[in-house]
């Protein structure tokens, strides 16, 4: 029943989150000077019978009165620079899906090549996979997504020509899944290797061998599947930095995605496709940290939710 | 020294007065308490190797921010005419961009760039977080709840999108106000774009140092000494400023740390994305975003920003690992 409440208070709170980003990214880009038909050559009554079509000659609280009504419905209005007219809402359901598709293989490319590692690593402590596998998780992690995306053009698909530039041809998604999944594996591999070191001086296991039971049940069966649970927690964060993470690869390779979009928004100025994806990007990441933190205290009970 | 087994009496000559020979400790580290935080730490420190390589990275780094552009021939926005597109060769080492701007000094300012943003980001974020931390966790109460609640919503907020939003926001205005009003033109050197991305990071980053500070401030309030400290009659003022912050003090320096190379990436990303600093002044993503056009015909002009930021974080990143480790020996298990 405890735990009922509290997963409530934690739905409430990313609700809340929601509301708060919403707000801020409203009156934020309402506060930029100008509107999308000041460019427009038409003359002084044509820009304002346009106004008058989109509701932008009414005061500020009915406008995000109806922005909050239109979002309730999944309506973020219409694109006015980039794709004219068309649907916001449109344009981010159709360039997530490309997104998510390599978002996903990106993920479980992550996971199943950063948690061995740092099983490995944490296990072999102090020893030399533990000392190689350190040292490539630190460079990893310190090296920002649009370099490997550029090292990665220029080795593969410039100097070897293994790979093909542009995503649509064959094998086109492979550099971008490796860009994306970089920095999550090389995270992952740290997290994992932490959490083996720290169960591995927990007193149950030490009970476990003085009972005399094997090193090999010891370590894959208790070990291993305490030591996972943890992270569940980064599920939330690995979210967030794939999609940013998706601002770069999409914008170096030229994936139709969402993250291409964004920034395509943002250069060009497209203050309600900017405050369509963010918002929808918020959405995303605060729902995928609701998800894991309740998961957390589900499959942990000694964890406290607050 | 003899000791008679039931007995309470022991037996003992002068040589058992005498001060031990030095190296009797097998490890002279045991006695790292005695000899004080700063120097332990230090001593800590120096013995791993692989904290003080990067140090040693980052100082040669700072050099060659700092003093490399002052000693270089050309500026960083200068065009030379009859030098476009050179690759890199013994007046250019670094090679020119399409301009004829020359790219070591472009890249020695853009490290300077970084440098600052992410001491300036990390002080910001430090001064902030503290304060919130240490009040809230001071005072307690409803007040604490209600702070940490405010801190609960900011953290749940993905910041980087509002970093977007947020720059985009306040670059005109801030454009404004450097450009047209007397008091913040010395600004006007610094630009509006790096302005904005100081702002934002004081804004967003500040939670995590606030928790942090919150956590350990609860953890010292029980000590017997504040107690002892609070019962003489200790203001809070003076609490927080004798008591509390030098004891946590080490922890902050380690976060503070890795704050910084954070900052420069977050700086890097907006820069390549084309929000960051506003041409002609050169920044590591900028430069590198600038490359990526004619990265097959002009590898070179990639490389070199993208091996320095690389290495700026690294070096940082390590450095403040050791760092963390070095200040606070009960967290190296982690």
């Amino acid at each position: 029943m405890e735990l009922f409440q509290k997963i409530i208070k934690r739905v409430l709170l990313a609700v809340f989150s929601l509301f708060v980003i919403v707000t801020i990214t409203f009156f934020l880009m309402n506060l930029i000077p100008g509107d999308p038909f000041m460019s427009e050559k038409a003359n002084p009554e044509a820009q304002a019978a346009l106004r008058a079509k989109y509701g932008l000659d009414q005061p500020i609280y009915i406008q995000y009165g109806k922005y909050l009504n239109g979002l309730l419905h999944g309506d973020m209005g219409n694109s006015y620079v980039l794709q004219k007219g068309r649907a916001i809402s449109t344009i981010v359901t159709e360039s997530f899906a490309v997104s998510m598709s390599l978002g996903i293989r990106a993920l479980i490319l992550a996971i199943l090549i950063g948690v061995p590692l740092g099983c490995i690593a944490g296990l072999w402590k102090n020893k030399v996979p533990d000392a190689c596998i350190r040292v490539i998780s630190a460079v990893g992690i310190s090296v920002p997504g649009y370099v490997i995306a550029a090292v990665l053009m220029l080795l593969l698909a410039v100097q070897l020509r293994v790979l093909p530039t542009s995503y649509n041809r064959p094998g086109g998604t492979v550099m971008p899944i490796i860009t994306l999944s970089l920095y999550p594996t090389c995270y992952l591999i740290r997290l994992t290797r932490a959490s083996i070191l720290e169960v591995l001086n927990q007193d149950y296991l030490r009970t476990e061998r003085a009972k005399g039971m094997s090193e090999r049940v010891v370590i894959f069966v208790h070990a291993l599947k305490n030591s996972l649970i943890p992270i569940i927690t980064y599920l939330g964060p690995l979210t967030a930095s794939i999609l940013t993470g998706g601002f770069v690869a999409e914008s170096v390779f030229n994936v139709p995605g969402l993250g291409r979009y964004f920034v395509s928004a943002i250069n060009s100025r497209d203050y309600t496709l900017i405050m369509g994806t963010t918002i929808f990007y918020a959405a995303l990441i605060i729902f995928m940290n609701l998800v894991c933190d309740i998961l957390y205290q589900v499959v942990d009970p000694r964890i406290k939710l607050d | 020294m003899e000791k008679q087994i039931l007995s309470m009496q022991i037996k003992t000559s002068p040589s058992d007065f005498e001060p031990l020979a030095k190296g009797y400790f097998k490890d002279e580290k045991e006695n790292l308490e005695e000899i004080g935080f700063w120097k332990a730490s230090w001593i800590r420190l120096k013995e791993n190797k692989i904290a003080m390589a990067a140090l040693v990275v980052i100082l040669l780094i700072v050099i060659f921010a700092v003093v490399g552009p002052e000693v270089s021939p050309y500026s960083y926005d200068q065009q030379i005419r009859g030098d476009e597109n050179m690759t890199p060769c013994l007046k250019h080492p670094f090679g020119t961009d399409r301009l004829g701007r020359d790219l070591l000094v472009r890249c020695m300012v853009g490290t300077r760039i970084s440098l600052a943003v992410g001491i300036i980001s990390a002080l910001i974020v430090l001064v902030i977080g503290s304060i919130y931390g240490a009040i809230s966790g001071l005072v307690g109460g409803k007040v604490d709840i209600a702070m940490m609640r405010l801190v609960d919503i900011v953290y749940s907020v993905p910041e980087i999108l509002l970093i977007v939003v947020f720059k985009l926001v306040l670059d005109e205005p801030l454009n404004y106000l450097v450009t047209n009003v007397e008091f913040f033109r010395p600004l006007q050197k610094i630009g509006s774009g790096l302005l904005a991305i100081f702002i934002v990071y004081g804004c967003l980053y500040w939670v995590g140092m606030a928790r942090i500070v919150r956590g350990q401030v609860l953890q010292l309030k029980e000590m017997e000494y504040v107690t002892a400290a609070r019962a003489l009659g200790a203001s809070r003022r003076k609490l927080i400023k004798d008591h509390l912050l030098p004891n946590c003090i080490g922890q902050l320096i380690a976060t503070v740390m890795l704050q910084i190379p954070s900052a420069i990436f977050t700086e890097a990303f907006l820069s390549f994305l084309g929000i960051g600093v506003s041409a002609p002044m050169a920044s590591l993503g900028s430069l590198t975003s600038d490359a990526l056009e004619s990265i097959s015909s002009s590898p070179y002009r990639m490389i070199f920003p993208a091996m320095i930021i690389s290495l700026i974080i690294l070096a940082f990143n390590l450095f403040g690992d050791g760092l963390r480790d070095a200040l606070d020996p009960k967290m190296k298990q982690r």
